[in-house]
C-alpha cells in the first residue's frame, strides 16, 4: 500500500513538472494552439507527441508482462463504442478548454501560482464533476469506462 | 528550432514517462479527470490514497518549481468566463470519461478509437470556439 502511494505521488510530481516545463500551465500557450485561425502556436503538438512516445512503449511492455510491478492487473481495453456521452462531453470540454486555456491536469498543477482565477476555475470544474452523474440520470447517458 | 517547442518536447516526454510509470508500476491509467473526478464526486471506492497522493504530487512539485524558476498562467480576469469554462471542462471530461491525459496521452498511445475520436472532437471544438471568440472580441 505504501509503495503504491509513494509511486503515485512520484508519478503525479513528474507529470506536474512536465506540464510546467512544457508551458502547458500557461493558458496563452494552450489557447495559442487552439488558435488555428490566428497566430497558431504548435507547442502543444510537441508536448502531446513527446508524451505519446514513452506511453506507446509502455503499452507494448504491459502487453508482454503478467501484471504491474506492485501487483494487480493492467487495465483491460474497454469496449470501443462511441456513445453520445463521449461526443457531447468532448464538445463541452473543448469549448471550456478554449474559453480559459486550462484542462484538469494543468488546473491542478498551476493551483499554487494561478491566483484567485485558478481557484475559481478548479471550484467550477469540481462542481461540474459533481453534477455530471445527475446529468447522466436526466439524459439517460450511462457511464462508461475510461479510455 | 524554437526553444518553446524543445521545452514542449522535454516536458511532454516527462508527462509520458509519468504515465508509463503509473501504468507499469501501479497498473493505473493516468487520466486526471478520472483520478480527480472520482475523488471529488465520491465514486473512488478503491485506491483513494493512491489517487490523493497523485494529486498531491501534481500540485506540490510545480509549486516548488514555480518558486525556483517562476511561472505564470496568464489566465483571464473575467470570473464569469472562468466559471463557465470550469463547469464545461468538469461536466465535459466526466461525460466523455477522459480529458487530454486519459484520452489524449493514454488513449492515443494504445490506438484506442474512443481516445482518438475524443481528442479530435475536443481539439476541433476548442479551435472553433477560439475562432468564434476571435470574431466576437476582434
Amino acid at each position: 500500500m505504501t509503495a503504491r502511494v509513494v509511486s503515485a505521488g512520484f508519478a503525479g510530481g513528474v507529470f506536474g513538472a512536465g506540464l510546467l516545463l512544457s508551458g502547458m500551465t500557461d493558458t496563452q500557450k494552450v489557447q495559442g494552439f487552439l488558435d488555428f485561425f490566428g497566430n497558431w502556436d504548435p507547442t502543444l503538438a510537441f508536448v502531446m507527441g513527446g508524451a505519446i512516445l514513452p506511453m506507446a512503449v509502455a503499452w507494448r511492455i504491459a502487453a508482454r508482462r503478467a501484471g504491474p510491478v506492485l501487483g494487480g492487473i493492467f487495465p483491460a481495453r474497454p469496449a470501443q463504442n462511441l456513445g453520445g456521452d463521449l461526443i457531447a462531453g468532448s464538445v463541452m470540454f473543448g469549448m471550456g478548454w478554449a474559453l480559459v486555456g486550462l484542462c484538469p491536469g494543468p488546473a491542478l498543477a498551476s493551483l499554487a501560482f494561478g491566483g484567485w482565477q485558478g481557484v475559481v476555475f478548479l471550484c467550477a470544474l469540481s462542481a461540474g464533476m459533481v453534477v455530471t452523474p445527475f446529468l447522466r440520470g436526466l439524459t439517460g447517458l450511462t457511464a462508461r469506462p475510461e479510455v | 528550432m524554437n526553444p518553446d517547442w524543445i521545452w514542449g518536447l522535454i516536458g511532454g516526454l516527462m508527462i509520458g514517462l509519468a504515465a508509463a510509470a503509473f501504468l507499469l508500476i501501479n497498473g493505473r491509467i493516468m487520466g486526471i479527470s478520472g483520478i480527480f473526478g472520482s475523488l471529488v464526486d465520491g465514486s473512488a471506492r478503491q485506491n483513494r490514497a493512491e489517487r490523493m497522493a497523485f494529486v498531491a504530487g501534481l500540485i506540490a512539485v510545480p509549486a516548488v518549481l514555480a518558486m525556483l524558476i517562476g511561472a505564470q498562467t496568464h489566465i483571464g480576469s473575467d470570473w464569469a468566463v472562468i466559471g463557465v469554462g470550469g463547469l464545461l471542462v468538469g461536466v465535459g471530461t466526466r461525460l466523455a470519461n477522459g480529458c487530454t491525459s486519459g484520452h489524449g496521452v493514454c488513449g492515443i498511445s494504445r490506438l484506442s478509437l474512443r481516445g482518438i475520436v475524443a481528442t479530435v472532437i475536443y481539439v476541433a471544438a476548442g479551435a472553433i470556439t477560439m475562432g468564434v471568440l476571435r470574431g466576437v472580441m476582434g
